[in-house]
């Protein structure tokens, strides 16, 4: 903590000469607001003690550690099938991403390549969560900054999407879907004409809530010049994704360093310039733009075939050739008990989330359960920033440069 | 009825049960319109949201603010331990006290009011002042944090709009050249006061907005930063006081708007096949949805882009706007009661 600041403050004695010493004398201490763990404002359990003098935050203190679950740890001790699930309760707002980071990791060490429909199918679903999660963040951020509306409307067309997560994996949230290998299942019949017509409608969604939200007067007086970070504090400070990209740097992991098949993609990258509040609502939603673009491609170009690798060391053999075949049957039982043992080696697989780099650090023994699963989360080099970027703003404006940061305690936690 | 019964209960008693039975009426009415508003208010939110809002209390939804409110009064009032308990429970009855009382002196129809006095514009004026006590006690008695900065937002709030809203109603009274709410309703027979003076009804209804803490200027409860600002320690019927002075506010500004600006009980086009305190009603009907409709469609301004629009805009505008109205009425003779 900081040293506690004291004032002298003179309580209009009368008579007093100019630099006489006042007869009352007080301690001027800040004024000290907790705010969270339970608060609207802190979008899950932020503990932030800020330190006001008025309505102007002089220091913001940011507490974490309220949801952690000791997921890395937990990992070690799972085989490399059973750590998959926890990546969808790190950042539970965009499930998939993470399941994604996990699998190519896992991938990188077995050397194995999912075939390419299963490749497709991943793009496909790292993007639908990319909207679903933009979807919750800028409508949660309008709500921050107090237009109530947009996050009813935002929810209606995520719960679209998590539609879609439940037709391929069965759950609208802890989707379990993406595996080392591949995907778990193909896309069931009919689901490729829902989303073409999600991808119909969603635009004009968009441009309703562009015309109600991004250039409304309170909207753009609340948020342009808040919180402006300039490219190399960005950099600095570790942010990724749209944090970054609004500051006017144009890295997005996609582009410069392609996994499964984002390299055959044609999209852009939005970038801002001033990395205030403002861009990183408008980086999010042309992403959102951009990512409907993707999820188009990625359904025109989607080739026949096989979703998992042919190899029965990783992938679980079909329901079918189990009742026929002893030799299934005991690789179906040896995958869900002991899993299969990863080469020993290490990788630092990251992949392009929805809130920035998210990265699995994951060191292998060679055994059938990872050494080591260190969980690079993008929303924890925002959050740390917090009180170098709110400090000298308002209450309100902090609340709004949290709620562009869009952080989520599950991955920050873990 | 004060004849009928002077014979029974004296001249002055009948007087008295005259008044107490008008008053009476009002107050019952009144609870029952706040009550519905509750709910007009959650039906236009949820229509904006695409939402259904309330409908399964009672055909419609209909009995849903009979359930909240009974749910509210059968809840415990709680005294949190550091609050001061004398001031913590008497700021909700103060604040749902003004916010009745200002209606003695507004007119529902021709000669329909509970008082009606020459200086009913200044008394109004007097009691919406006296309103920010409430939250500020509120504030204050809670000790806390939130309610504190809630009541400190409020006070500054309030005071800067009411200056504005004063040179407002003086232009309004150079127009109507009296302070008698009826004799204003009156003086607009010809020509309602909105059409000449209609930037100041945007002036005045931006301000009521400000004045009764609503969206966009709802930065005294704001919820995403505040909590709910300065009744975040209140519940149940305390809680509820709060709420019913809110929405009754949110009436009597409404209700100011229609008598200042909108003709008060006089019928538009000449229809007047509707009585007057119908037509009184539909009016406030239409500027509550005004309420309604800001709240659903715009965000909220910072405590000092609130304080700029105030001082900056508003007032030097509403005193432009008074001297050019009292310029020209002079000019052109036409000032009330021979200027």
């Amino acid at each position: 903590m900081a040293e506690t600041k004291t004032r002298t403050v003179n309580f209009g004695v009368a008579g007093l000469a100019a630099g006489e010493q006042p007869l009352i004398a007080a301690e001027n201490k800040p004024y000290l607001v907790n705010v969270g763990p339970q608060h609207p404002g802190t979008h899950g359990v932020l503990r932030l003690v800020l330190e006001m003098e008025g309505e102007v935050v002089e220091r913001a203190d940011p507490h974490i550690g309220l949801l952690h679950r000791g997921t890395e740890k937990l990992i070690e001790y799972k085989t490399y099938i059973q750590a998959l699930p926890y990546f969808d309760r790190l950042d539970y707002v965009s499930p998939m991403a993470q399941e994604h980071a996990f699998a190519l990791a896992v991938e990188k060490l077995m050397g194995i390549v999912p075939p390419r429909r299963g490749q497709f199918i991943r793009v496909l679903f790292a993007e639908i969560s990319r909207i679903a999660n933009h979807l919750l963040n800028v409508t949660a951020f309008a709500m921050d900054v107090g237009a109530l509306t947009p996050i009813l409307w935002g929810f209606e067309e995520r719960e679209k999407l998590l539609e879609f997560y439940e037709r391929v994996s069965g759950a609208r949230f802890h989707a379990n879907y993406f595996r080392p290998g591949g995907v778990h299942r193909d896309l069931p019949p009919g689901l490729i004409e829902e989303i073409y017509g999600f991808c119909d409608q969603f635009p004009a969604w968009l441009d309703n809530f562009e015309a109600l939200i991004t250039e409304n007067r309170i909207f753009k007086q609340r948020t342009v010049n808040i919180g402006p970070v300039t490219a190399e504090q960005a950099v600095d400070w570790g942010f990724t994704g749209p944090m970054l990209r609004a500051s006017g740097v144009p890295w997005d992991l996609r582009k410069s360093q392609p996994y499964d098949v984002y390299a055959e993609m044609d999209f852009d990258v939005p970038v801002g310039t001033n990395g205030d509040c403002w861009e990183r609502f408008l980086v999010r939603v042309e992403e959102m733009r951009q990512s409907l673009k993707i999820i188009r491609q990625a359904l025109d170009n989607l080739p026949p075939g096989p979703v998992m690798v042919d190899n029965r060391k990783v992938a679980p053999p079909p329901r079918a050739e189990m009742k026929q075949s002893m030799e299934a049957l005991i690789h179906h039982f040896k995958l869900f008990t002991e899993g299969y043992h990863v080469p020993a080696g290490e990788t630092y697989t990251a992949v392009e989330a929805p809130k920035g780099e998210f990265a699995v650090y994951l060191v292998s023994d060679g055994s059938n359960k990872p050494y080591r699963c260190k969980i690079r989360a993008p929303g924890f080099t925002c959050i740390q920033a917090i009180d170098a970027i709110g400090r000298g703003y308002m209450l309100a404006d902090v609340v709004a440069i949290i709620g562009s940061m869009d952080v989520v305690f599950g991955e920050i936690d873990r | 009825m004060a004849d009928f019964l002077t014979p029974y209960i004296g001249h002055t008693g009948a007087v008295f049960a005259t008044m107490l039975a008008g008053i009476l009426c009002v107050v019952v009415v009144l609870l029952l319109c706040m009550a519905y508003l509750t709910y007009y208010e959650r039906k236009v939110l949820a229509a904006a949201m695409l939402r259904k809002g309330p409908n399964v209390t009672g055909p419609f939804g209909l009995l849903q603010p009979m359930a909240d409110g009974l749910k509210l009064f059968l809840k415990e009032t709680i005294v949190p331990t550091g609050a001061n308990p004398v001031l913590f429970l008497l700021a909700p009855v103060l604040t749902f006290g003004l916010a009745l009382v200002a209606w003695s002196v507004i007119p529902f129809g021709p000669g329909l009011v509970i008082s009606n006095i020459n200086v009913g514009v200044l008394y109004l004026f007097a009691i919406s002042s006296l309103g920010v006590y409430g939250i500020i006690i509120a504030g204050w008695a809670s000790n806390s944090r939130y309610a504190f900065l809630g009541a400190m937002r409020s006070a500054a709030q309030m005071v800067s709009y009411e200056v504005s809203i004063g040179f407002v109603i003086v232009t309004v009274l150079l127009c109507s050249g009296s302070l008698n709410l009826s004799k204003v309703v009156e003086a607009q027979s010809h020509l309602w006061f909105c059409i000449p003076l209609f930037p100041m009804m945007v002036v005045f209804f931006v301000s009521g907005l400000a004045e009764t803490n609503r969206a966009p200027f709802d930065l005294v409860e704001s919820e995403s930063e505040l909590v709910a600002g300065y009744f975040v320690e209140y519940s149940a019927m305390a809680f509820a006081l709060f709420y019913l002075g809110e929405y009754m506010n949110m009436i009597l500004v409404s209700g100011m708007t229609t008598v200042l600006f909108l003709g008060g009980w006089l019928a538009p086009f000449g229809l007047t096949f509707l009585p007057g305190p119908i037509w009184f009603g539909l009016k406030i009907f239409v500027v509550l949805f005004g309420f309604l409709w800001a709240r659903a469609t715009l965000p909220r301004f910072r405590y000092d882009q609130l304080m700029r629009l105030g001082w900056k805009i508003f007032l030097p505008f509403s005193i432009l706007y008074m001297v050019a109205v009292a310029g020209f009425l002079v000019a052109t003779g036409t000032l009330p009661n021979g200027g």
